[in-house]
């Protein structure tokens, strides 16, 4: 299936930097670009805390969430050890200096803007804990 | 390619945390041999005293269980001791006939327990105290027989003793010094600790010399100790702890070279055979043959370096300090903490609350210290050791240590023994004592670094830190030795702040990749700690040449907003001294309406706070307002926070408004290493709380007295007296010379407190108040740097701002 939506160029993102993506529903997507012209895509949002990954700063392969400093690796949205969480990825297509990303990827996943996977682990145990109490 | 061979002979903590090192950096390299005398995995030696005493149990130290070498490809011979190093075959052969080619040999078989030379040190009921064996014999002991000595009352000895005496046996402590523990305490510490000991049940005597072991004739087991006078004590046990001796037959018996241990390089290779590597307790590196973790850990990792051949890395020797595991009794030394010939001692001595301090200074530093009862401030002391930087200045304060002023955050705890699991230590990042406690046994950790790493605690102000290191030493025996002096920047480099601002201003650099090519920099493009200092290391030292780089600059300085939790800004606008005006207002609530901005706040800085913002509404808000940017977001001059003054206050006796807005109209736009504040008062009631600011004025009636180094934050830090002038010009130029000296020299995020602790507030006086050149130099350099730069909010171009952020991008 061929649905690559065109975002943007690859020299509408800053070096080194990133720009975010809006969607119809759900939360950002951003879109990153690494020294060497590369470009990825991950949810807007931390595992850790739902920070906005658009506004970190990016290294190397990395992202550093504005909010707490967790590294996320922008090739498999893991964070650096020992922080465990896993950003959600987006694919992306760089052709002719256009980057696209897939519309159904932007309007089907991660839809509902949901907070960070360890808030809502937090609170999915609060839960437990009132439900056993 | 076929992987090379590394044997490794010995299965201790060192060697293992070789191996674990080098397994995170090359986990490929090798094919991984290990022979272990003991039949035992890898545990934590350091804490047999708690499994002696009976406060924890062998399998709760082990570090390595077996699953750990079979899932890393290890092949673990237990139980097996290396007879045989073959170095021309280059083949190590076991007791059992096992053999073991290898390309790289690493020799880590620690130490043994000397063995006083006396007529039945080889009775049974003889032990030395050195591996989970040796404690097991001491608890089937305890549970048989009655009497035990102790021959050796350093710290082993007494833990030996204080564990026996736990299990319910009468121990006997013998030491022929004239105090205990001689090479870690003074006379009047070791007294104390006497004491403390003989309250608890122990008995000593001091001076004795052991003559003989005597034997039960019947069983053939130690009966007695006698000693050179002639007396006897009873004696079913008998404990050497009279010292360790490393363990290098082997290895001298395959001709490598040992002195006071097998003598390595910097690289931890034997300096007779490369190939041949020898880390922990049994080597001897310069001299000295450590036997404490952190030191042997530092040897580690620079060992693991060199076996994946990355080549990087010395190890260069360890400061180290003593920590006594005895639960109840906190002791701590460092350093030459003796004393003697050209040393000033000064000293707090308490005896009826058990508390003693001893801080030994020579040529105005610290060069030791002894502390008895609290030992809170160790690792501070321990810090001015190394650094060896200047204590003049805070000389009378020293004794009090580092938090005697205002350290919030953990309820003013001193005593981590003292506070329960659920207390907070970490009040930065909310980490109680119990997950602390739980995260070092779980994962095996073991200095500062590893625990703010896992579990953040003192990972962010670092207040708790002293806290912190007492739970690990507590918990899992580790000590507050090592810590290189230099501390790299970080991990992208092993250079320190202060190289990489020497290197920028000698070299003349001016851009970030040029930095890190100068300076080998590991990583293409640095990290998120590393880009921030440099950008402005480069734009502090060559303002107008170097070209601010916002993807170098935290999202705050790049979007000149404060970024908030849930992704919204905040929106500061300046108001110059805290002075606003009826049309300001207006704006500002015209503002609040028209973007619906949900929260608006007064600040501690005499300004407002707009929360909430959108980050595409920025631009508009800024002008909107039509107010100068109040720089609240970045590291950079904040505010001039102002009290009435002599214009309308019946006290004031100086115009504290005018001289506030002065200042902030001179200093506005000013980046500096971290945020920069300062108040100026008009009389000594201090409205304007300058005490606690960077720059802090105060006005009297005869002109102006200055204070630094003030800070409200994380640890209150009163302003340290500067100097007093009559004139507003004066005021203008010292402030404007102390604050451009701090940008020049200052570390990134380093506040101006720690910048004067750092290199002494005697130097930046001199540079500023007794060298007029220098002032009026200095202050000539904040002037060509601050000229001409931009309001980031209304010259985005000039101040380089990145628009292109505020707009997201909409999918075509």
């Amino acid at each position: 299936m061929n649905d690559w939506k065109k975002i943007c160029r690859v020299d509408d993102i800053p070096v080194l930097g990133a720009r975010r993506v809006r969607r119809a529903a759900g939360a950002d997507v951003a879109v990153f670009r690494t020294a060497d012209d590369r470009v990825f895509a991950l949810l807007d949002r931390c595992p850790h805390k739902g920070g906005p990954l658009s506004q970190g700063i990016v290294f190397g392969e990395h992202v550093a969430c504005p909010l707490h400093n967790w590294a996320i690796s922008l090739v498999d949205g893991e964070a650096r050890a020992p922080d465990i969480g896993c950003a959600t990825r987006f694919a992306v297509r760089v052709d002719a200096g256009v980057v696209s990303l897939l519309a159904h990827e932007l309007a089907t996943v991660a839809t509902q803007d949901s907070p960070g996977e360890a808030e809502a682990l937090a609170a999915a145990r609060k839960v437990i804990a009132i439900a056993s109490a | 390619m076929k992987k090379m061979k590394l044997v490794m002979i010995g299965n201790g903590m060192a060697g293992v945390r070789t191996l674990e090192e080098l397994l995170k950096i090359a986990p490929d390299l090798y094919e991984i041999t290990v022979f272990g005398a003991e039949p035992h995995p890898n545990y934590n030696r350091i804490l047999l005293s708690p499994v002696l005493a009976g406060e924890q149990t062998f399998p709760q130290i082990v570090l390595n269980p077996p699953a750990w070498y079979a899932d890393n490809g290890i092949t673990l011979h237990l139980g097996k001791a290396v007879t045989r190093i073959d170095r021309v075959k280059r083949v190590v052969h076991a007791a059992d006939g096992t053999q073991a080619p290898y390309d790289r040999l690493l020799i880590a078989t620690g130490s043994t327990p000397f063995m006083l030379p006396v007529p039945g040190n080889d009775l049974e009921g003889v032990i030395g105290y050195r591996d989970i064996a040796d404690t097991e014999a001491m608890i089937d002991a305890a549970t048989k027989y009655r009497h035990a000595v102790v021959i050796g009352g350093g710290l082993l000895g007494l833990e030996a003793a204080n564990g026996l005496m736990l299990r319910g046996m009468k121990v006997t402590v013998v030491h022929i010094a004239p105090w205990l523990m001689e090479r870690q305490l003074d006379d009047v510490a070791g007294g104390l600790l006497r004491k403390s000991l003989v309250d608890r049940g122990l008995d000593f005597l001091i001076g004795a010399q052991t003559e003989a072991l005597l034997p039960d004739e019947a069983t053939g087991r130690v009966r007695a100790v006698r000693f050179k006078d002639g007396t006897e004590v009873p004696a079913d046990l008998v404990v050497m702890a009279a010292g360790i001796r490393p363990n290098t037959a082997l290895a001298e018996s395959a001709g490598l070279l040992a002195q006071r241990g097998l003598v390595v390089t910097d690289t931890l290779q034997t300096v007779t055979d490369a190939r041949i590597y020898a880390v922990g307790e049994c080597a001897a590196h310069r001299g000295v043959a450590y036997g404490l973790v952190a030191p042997l850990f530092e040897q580690a990792k620079v060992c693991a370096t060199h076996l994946a051949e990355f080549g990087i890395g010395r190890y260069l020797g360890s400061q180290v300090s003593t920590k006594l595991k005895v639960t109840g009794i906190d002791l701590f030394s460092a350093g030459d903490f003796m004393g003697g010939e050209g040393c000033d001692a000064i000293v707090l001595s308490d005896p009826q609350s058990g508390v003693y301090k001893k801080l030994v200074i020579k040529d105005d530093k610290l060069v030791g210290a002894c502390l008895y009862g609290d030992t809170v401030d160790g690792s501070w002391y321990f810090k001015l050791l190394r650094e060896g930087r200047s204590v003049s200045d805070i000389r009378d304060r020293l004794m009090w240590g580092e938090s005697s002023l205002g350290d919030a955050g953990h309820q003013g705890q001193n005593k981590a023994a003292a506070m329960a699991d659920a207390d907070e230590v970490c009040g930065c990042n909310g980490v109680s004592k119990g997950s602390i406690c739980k995260a070092i046994k779980d994962k095996g950790l073991f200095t500062l670094d590893d625990v703010r790493k896992h579990t953040k605690a003192s990972a962010s102000c670092g207040s708790c830190t002293g806290l912190v290191e007492q739970i690990i030493m507590a918990t899992a025996g580790g000590d507050y030795s090592a810590a290189p002096k230099k501390k790299a920047m970080c991990g992208c480099t092993d250079h320190s702040h202060g190289d990489v601002r020497e290197a920028i201003r000698k070299l003349h650099i001016l851009t970030i990749a040029d930095v890190q090519r100068a300076l080998s920099w590991r990583t293409p493009d640095g990290c998120s700690s590393c880009r921030p200092a440099l950008n402005y290391y480069l734009i502090s030292t060559w303002p107008k040449e170097a070209r601010d780089d916002p993807q170098s600059r935290y999202i705050n300085e790049r979007s000149h907003a404060n970024i908030q939790k849930d992704g919204t800004y905040s929106v500061i606008p300046r108001m110059w001294g805290g002075e606003t005006t009826a049309s300001e207002l207006r704006r500002i609530a015209d503002v609040v309406d028209k973007y619906q901005i949900p929260t608006v706040k007064v600040t501690g800085g005499q300004r407002i706070d707009l929360l909430g913002v959108k980050k595409e509404d920025l631009h508009d808000v800024w002008r909107d307002i039509g107010m100068p940017s109040g720089h609240a977001y970045a590291k950079a001059l904040r505010t001039v926070k102002t009290c009435v003054g002599s214009e309308w206050c019946r006290f004031g006796t100086q115009d504290s408004t005018q001289m506030g807005k002065d200042l902030e109209r001179a200093l506005w736009r000013m980046y500096a290493p971290h945020k920069v504040k300062l108040a100026v008062s008009g009389c000594p009631r201090n409205c304007a709380e300058s005490g606690i600011k960077d720059v802090g004025i105060i006005g009297v009636d005869s002109g102006w007295e200055l204070y630094v180094g003030g800070n409200g934050g994380i640890k209150t830090e009163a302003g340290q007296f500067f100097c007093k002038v009559r004139t507003a010009e004066e005021v203008m130029g010292v402030s404007g010379a102390f604050l451009q000296l701090y940008r020049e020299e200052g570390w990134y995020l380093e506040r101006t407190v720690h910048w004067i602790a750092r290199v002494g507030l005697d130097t930046i006086k001199q540079r500023v108040l007794d060298d007029l050149d220098n002032r009026k130099a200095l202050w000539e350099r904040l002037q060509f740097a601050l000229d001409g730069e931009p309001d980031p909010w209304f010259e985005s171009d000039k101040a380089s701002v990145d628009k292109r952020q505020f707009i997201p991008l909409i999918p075509a």
